[in-house]
């Protein structure tokens, strides 16, 4: 199985502190903002950007984490039945500027459980998008505000992307798909 | 009706008949409705129908001590006639009908009716049970003399325990007289009221109200105390415990003459199969621990307990479909009863001999029927056994109405290929 | 993690995993029930039926809210207002309800194995709260959410039951749930209320109360049911509180931190008194609260077939 690295820790890290400057330049500074990571890899990237921000701007942003599957568009059907996640937002989300963010987007259909789940949660002043890989084959009509790469794969490859937080390391690979697996999101 | 004409020679077959001893390979000719000749080879006479019994049994025909046949008053469970083919089918040549129908048997008409059913369905010797009270309330006697004269061969409340300790005396007192056995079901209801299972691993897990095993031996002690005060007949239902065997075993050492029964659910099932809540397995008394089931096994070795009756108890889904507390106690067991004691042959418990003496001898001998022997001059009534014949019991293929069998897809080796009454085929495979 | 069956029947069944699935899943939709908007679409479309054949409250408002915060629609079905007392029976109840095309069943009902009746006659995950004597399994798992989340752990904790064991569905719950868990369980009460053989599940048998407490880390009160019982197997309720009530002075034997749960409803003064039961000690609100958690927990994995996520 052939597997290319698209991404190793420094081009994340820089990856990373470009977001943060987008978000801090789009925002006029990061007051009032908040950060939802999506389980499990948004939440690992929230809080580094988190992190970079204090570095850079000197204040502590918020952050929380979203479970989305109680809003999965596929479980009314006879479906199937996933191990729920956390959902952990220790603050106030009316009003706020909300910077959500996932690791990859695809069919953007988690994002739009994502918003469900925060429309329930409370009335922000705005949501903007984040991700750090954006794969295209959109199926609702949303795009990122921030994009770390954009990345075109072919009908049979698929990108993983790995955090040290949770998988040892940090780097992006795109490899053939096994046989048997199934798209995510 | 059966006639008495034809002449038949089973060829070829092992023949064993346990009263006599004889074991061996015979032919055996009925003459007359009768047994006619046993003889290692026997020249058929002219027009006589010829049964090939090579590789097959041929023995008494087996006597079931303990049925219910539901007719009359709940026909919707049983009729003597579905009974009857059931019983057949099952092997057996002779039973006796308890008296817990509607109304009970506890007077002479309700026996006669059951005797002319009986007779009009004529595929097996049908001996009614009388009932030992009035309306099996356990208050007053019933005219036990009038319903002898009737044909029955026992008196029970079967169903209902005799609590009152004087009336039970005076029946094993009063049954002198015609010298038949009471039947006695076991069953302290200050005891096991409400229960519906086993005391110990069954209502722990189940939750169901227990009825413990000292319900049971509490009254086979009671009365083994009144037999040996009275001097009566006593034959004990349903054995289902461990101290139950002991205390017959102890009473019959003593030279007391009582007799008792088991049946095959307490010797092959345990309380285990209720856990489930299937109330296929809801009987009474309840299926009982390993440690029981294995006192029952001995005492059936030993000698102990005297015979295996089917306690055929047939329900429609009306009284078993419900949940556990609401079903009815009892499963069927003509049709599986001689397979599953012909299983403790294969397992090494029983001889052969001992398991036919178990189903035919020692049945007929308590109830003083003429029956269970292949002697010369003796009634036809034989039952040819295929040993190896392997069968899934499967309700849905009973004669009987009742398809609570609390044995359902058990695999079996060993079941009757023909009956015979009198000489007459009641059933052939 | 998926689970072996589609029912939940019984705490006797499911392996320590399976429970630590149902107790994690109560932990992530706990949040759910702290928010201004206390719902989820994730049942919706979903028909959930509450099918009481005793009465209780309680446990069927539990259900319901629990299903109505996954946005499933509940039908309460009870005894009192059916046909059941016209005749019918469990079984054309039943049918006559699977007709109407409900998704999940919930059911209550005064006889052990009603619930797994069902599952012999209904193709619906079916789940049983409380049969009888049998198990009540939604109350045994809210209590083992209750102490993990109080004492961080149920491994190697000591419970002690106190009261009726024989006739206890919870007792049987909290004793098969409680040890797989990995926790001691010992069981307190007159000798007339406790089964005989009770030690070969597992657990310790006590017929004083002092010793049964010492050193406990979990004291369940149950609720003396005298309506249950047929012949009263103590003198009265006097004596019992006596002999088995937990009070304040009887508070003070536990060591520090140990906590009192009850399966409600509380027979005041009876097998605790009203000071304990709003001791600090006390977490039996919590039980409540955290039993719409569960009870959530239990509707969402049983509505699907479970799948190991991403």
């Amino acid at each position: 199985m052939t597997q290319k690295k698209i991404i190793d820790a420094e081009g994340l890290e820089r990856i990373l502190r470009r977001i943060a400057h987008e978000i801090s330049e789009r925002n006029q500074g990061t007051r009032n903002l908040a950060l939802v990571g999506i389980p499990t890899g948004g939440v690992h990237l929230a809080h580094r950007l988190s992190r970079i921000i204090k570095e850079m701007e000197g204040n502590q942003v918020e952050t929380g984490e979203l479970d989305t599957t109680l809003y999965r568009d596929d479980l009314p059907l006879k479906g199937p039945i996933f191990r729920l996640k956390r959902t952990d937002i220790p603050f106030d989300l009316n009003g706020r500027r909300v910077i959500l963010i996932d690791d990859v987007l695809q069919t953007g259909r988690t994002i739009r459980a994502a918003l469900d789940a925060i429309t329930d949660l409370g009335r922000p002043r705005n949501i903007q998008l984040a991700v750090l890989i954006d794969r295209g084959g959109r199926e609702l009509p949303i795009q990122a505000d921030y994009t770390g790469k954009l990345v075109t794969p072919t009908g049979n490859e698929e990108i993983e992307v790995r955090l040290r937080e949770s998988d040892g390391a940090d780097e992006v690979i795109v490899r053939e798909k096994k046989p048997d697996e199934k798209p995510k999101d | 009706m059966i006639t008495n004409q034809t002449t038949k020679l089973i060829r070829g077959g092992r023949i064993l008949d346990p009263a006599s001893g004889r074991d061996g390979i015979f032919d055996l000719l009925i003459q007359n409705g009768q047994i006619a000749r046993i003889d290692p080879q026997i020249a058929p006479p002219p027009g006589a129908e010829i049964i090939d019994a090579t590789g097959l049994l041929v023995v008494p025909g087996l006597v079931d001590i303990h049925t219910h046949l539901r007719e009359p008053g709940y026909e919707y469970k049983e009729t003597i006639l579905t009974g009857s083919q059931a019983a057949a089918a099952g092997g057996f040549t002779s039973l006796a009908c308890m008296a817990n129908t509607d109304p009970p048997n506890d007077n002479s008409s309700v026996t006669e009716f059951i005797r002319e059913r009986a007779q009009k369905a004529g595929l097996v010797n049908i001996y009614p049970v009388g009932a030992v009270s009035k309306g099996l309330k356990g208050e007053s006697l019933a005219e036990i003399g009038s319903m002898v004269a009737s044909g029955i061969v026992a008196v029970s409340d079967d169903g209902n325990p005799v609590m009152n300790s004087g009336l039970m005396r005076n029946a094993l007192e009063y049954t002198q007289i015609f010298d038949i056995p009471v039947i006695s079901h076991c069953e302290d209801l200050g005891l096991s009221q409400g229960g519906q299972v086993n005391e110990g691993l069954a209502s722990l897990r189940t939750g169901l109200a227990g009825i413990p095993a000292e319900a049971e031996v509490s009254m086979v002690v009671r009365d083994l105390l009144l037999a040996r005060l009275t001097g009566g007949k006593l034959h004990l239902a349903h054995i289902s415990t461990a101290r139950s065997v002991d205390a017959i075993r102890a009473a019959k050492a003593q030279g007391l003459k009582v007799t008792a029964e088991t049946a095959p659910h307490y010797f092959t099932l345990t309380e285990e199969a209720v856990l489930s809540f299937d109330t296929n397995a809801k009987v009474n008394p309840p299926l009982r621990s390993a440690a029981d089931r294995e006192a029952v096994r001995n005492g059936l070795r030993d000698g102990t307990i005297d015979c295996i009756a089917s306690d055929h108890a047939p329900h429609s889904l009306v009284e078993k479909d419900l949940e556990f507390t609401q079903a009815s106690s009892g499963t069927v067991g003509l049709e599986t009863t001689l397979p599953l004691t012909l299983k403790l042959v294969q397992e090494g418990l029983l001889s052969l001999s001992q398991a036919i003496a178990l189903l035919s001898i020692n049945p007929a001998r308590i109830l003083n029927l003429k029956k269970g022997s292949l002697s010369i001059g003796a009634d036809a009534d034989i039952t040819v056994i295929d040993p190896g014949r392997k069968l899934t019991v499967d309700p849905e293929k009973f004669r009987s109405r009742g398809r609570n069998t609390a044995f359902p897809g058990l695999q079996l080796q060993g079941r009757a290929a023909i009956t015979l009454i009198r000489g007459e085929i009641t059933f052939r495979e | 993690m998926t689970l072996k069956s589609r029912h939940l029947l019984g705490l006797e069944r499911l392996t320590r995993a399976e429970i630590e699935y149902f107790l994690d899943t109560a932990g992530s939709l706990k949040e759910i029930s702290s928010r201004d908007i206390k719902k989820v679409p994730t049942l919706r479309g979903k028909t959930v039926i509450n099918l009481f054949f005793e009465a209780s409250t309680r446990t069927r408002t539990s259900f319901e809210i629990a299903a109505k915060r996954l946005s499933a629609d509940t039908i309460n079905f009870s005894a009192s207002t059916s046909s059941v007392t016209k005749g019918e029976t469990l079984i054309d109840t039943a049918k006559n309800i699977e007709a109407m095309r409900p998704d999940l069943v919930v059911i209550r009902h005064p006889a052990s194995g009603a619930p797994e009746l069902l599952t012999h006659w209904l193709d619906l995950p079916i789940i049983n709260a409380g049969d009888g004597s049998h198990e009540h399994p939604t109350q045994g798992l809210l209590d083992l959410f209750t102490v993990r989340e109080k004492k961080g752990k149920i491994d190697g904790l000591t419970l002690t039951i106190i009261g009726d064991i024989t006739h206890s569905r919870v007792a049987r719950s909290d004793i098969y749930g409680f040890q797989k868990m990995g926790a001691r369980v010992r069981v307190c009460g007159p000798p007339t209320l406790i089964p005989p053989g009770i030690e070969s599940l597992g657990v310790q048998k006590f017929t004083r109360l002092e010793p049964a407490l010492e050193g406990a880390d979990v004291v369940m009160a149950l609720r003396i049911q005298l309506e249950r019982l047929a012949a009263p197997p103590f003198p009265s309720l006097r004596e019992y509180s006596r002999l088995f009530g937990i009070n304040l002075e009887r508070l003070r034997l536990l060591k520090p931190g140990s906590i009192i749960m009850h399966p409600g409803p509380i027979n005041r003064g009876v097998e605790i008194s009203p000071e304990v039961a709003y001791s600090s000690s006390s977490v039996i609100l919590d039980q409540v609260e955290n039993g719409v958690a569960v009870r959530m927990a239990v509707l969402y994995l049983l509505s699907g077939r479970s799948v190991d996520a991403q």
